[in-house]
């Protein structure tokens, strides 16, 4: 019950400000497909395909990894500190996993939808993008990871101010090099070993990885995996000690 | 119903709440009365479980919290300091997530909000967000919250505080009636006539410690019912006696300005502590 309490409360969030939360989930992606899909990439080829079929699933990994993010760490961040609303859930009998999971299933959402609004817009321009089960299933894993890691910003930064840090140092990094605009290979030896382990390294992989090997196909949704269930036994963790 | 035994919270060396037990019945209305910083809320958050104990033992109906927290929660409505309504909901949607997180079926639901909303007089706001709500409103739309799973106890901390003379007072009258409906209730509180006028009986608090405990009545008795206030060179001053006609008597034999009235739970926390209440 506790669950779907939680999902009601978004989806109302969500009809309440469907418009700012779609146009809000658009602008950067079409400015970034304008950008570098068809202003810098255009004409360019990037593994034998054309770069705005490249960088779209760059730009969907990248859209689907911030919308999930900070829709859960600001909801938490803002209701924790500022509108006490997390006090409500604290008190009630409602055991932790279920209100995080409800959380980052509502973040998930979220950032599926902003991918699916990049997707329609990618079909509209037919661009020739390619999706399978594969794809969605990368691109859920993704929301997942990522709304896992907003809940557990959210449940420790101690200000608004420290939000913002952490998309500084660690969200927007990873949005340009995890090879979403360019590919991996072209990094540095170090560098790129060192951004192989981080999780939208593997999105971005994930979602163009038709051709690779079966072995390649497991590790993507494996590390995407791994880093969910981390981050989702921590952020109930945490939630316990957050109050 | 509520048997609080030798309650502390400590932040680092200081202790906000020291030693507290205290016993609350069922259908009691309990006032925990005391200045900013009494340990008030901290008592408060420790039984609604939102601040951890630092040691001490918290039972409703028979039950510790430590073994049975969800049972425990249950029978516990809380109403905050401050507002921590859902903003961007409406009246009725704040209401009925509160139902849904606490399990409610959908008919029972519906016919809860509708009378918790007829009951804070809001039914004609239910549709309206909670953020356009005067302050009032928002406190008895927390009440009605706190109250929707039908809790056999209600803790208010300071449910009155920010709100106008007029306001506060239809806010005691729904509190009467809900103290008349039999539920247990536990108030924290600075205003000196909320405390008189509500509580069965008020815990007098001041630095973490419950220094009196009795009803209202019995407070001021113990003290003396009138009291002669005079000022001098190191402010105003007050004597307490059992009869006016002693207070009068003493009265006449002061010079300078000099007023009889009857005591109240303030006097007797400044007899107690050299300190106001409301400080």
């Amino acid at each position: 019950m506790g669950f779907s309490s939680i999902l009601w409360q978004e989806a109302i969030f969500f009809k309440r400000k469907f418009w700012s939360i779609t146009t809000g989930s658009i602008i950067a992606p079409v400015l970034y497909l304008i950008a570098f899909g068809w202003g810098l990439g255009g004409g360019m080829r990037i593994d034998g395909t054309d770069y705005i079929n490249f960088v779209i699933p760059g730009i969907v990994a990248l859209t689907t990894m911030t919308v999930s993010f900070s829709t859960i760490a600001n909801s938490i961040n803002i209701s924790r500190m500022y509108e006490k609303t997390f006090e409500e859930f604290m008190v009630a009998p409602l055991n932790m996993w279920v209100y995080a999971a409800g959380k980052i299933t509502a973040g998930s959402f979220r950032g599926l939808y902003s991918g699916f609004l990049i997707l329609f817009l990618a079909f509209l321009f037919q661009t020739g993008i390619k999706i399978n089960p594969y794809f969605l299933f990368i691109l859920i894993l993704n929301c997942l990871t990522f709304s896992a890691i907003g809940f557990i910003i959210g449940i420790i930064i101690k200000s608004h101010a420290d939000m913002g840090k952490f998309t500084s140092f660690i969200i927007t990094p990873m949005a340009f090099l995890c090879g979403t605009f360019f590919p991996l290979e072209k990094m540095p030896f170090i560098l790129k070993n060192i951004i192989w382990l981080l999780p939208l390294t593997h999105t971005s992989l994930g979602l163009r990885s038709s051709g690779e090997d079966f072995y390649s196909m497991l590790i993507h949704p494996g590390i995407l995996l791994l880093y969910f269930i981390v981050a989702s036994a921590a952020g109930v963790r945490l939630c316990k000690k957050a109050e | 119903m509520l048997v609080v035994k030798d309650l502390i919270k400590k932040y680092g060396e200081l202790t906000a709440v020291d030693n507290l037990s205290l016993e609350i019945n069922r259908g009691e209305f309990f006032g925990l009365l005391g200045p900013n910083g009494a340990g008030k809320t901290t008592t408060i958050r420790m039984i609604n479980t939102l601040t951890p104990r630092t040691s001490g033992l918290i039972t409703i109906d028979g039950k510790s919290m430590d073994r049975n927290l969800t049972e425990v929660k249950i029978k516990i409505g809380v109403v905050p300091q401050h507002n921590n309504l859902e903003g961007e909901m409406t009246a009725w949607e704040n209401l009925e997530l509160h139902g849904r997180i606490y399990g409610m079926p959908k008919k029972a639901r519906r016919e809860r909000i509708e009378e918790l909303l007829e009951f804070t007089d809001l039914t004609e706001r239910a549709a309206d967000l909670a953020r356009t709500l005067s302050g009032g409103m928002k406190r008895k739309l927390m009440i009605a919250r706190a109250l929707m799973h039908k809790p056999e106890l209600l803790l208010l901390d300071e449910p009155t505080v920010g709100l106008d003379a007029a306001v506060r007072r239809k806010m005691w009258d729904l509190l009467k009636n809900l103290s008349s409906s039999g539920l247990t209730v536990l108030l924290t509180t600075h205003y000196i006539e909320e405390a008189e006028i509500l509580c069965h009986r008020v815990g007098l608090m001041n630095r973490g410690r419950l220094i009196e405990l009795d009803t209202p009545k019995n407070l001021i008795e113990k003290v003396g019912k009138v009291v002669v206030e005079y000022f001098d060179n190191e402010g105003t001053k007050g004597e307490f006696f059992e009869t006016r006609e002693d207070a009068l008597a003493y009265a006449a034999g002061r010079q300078g300005n000099v007023k009889i009235r009857s005591s109240n739970l303030e006097d007797i926390f400044i007899k107690l502590t050299n300190r106001r209440v409301e400080d």
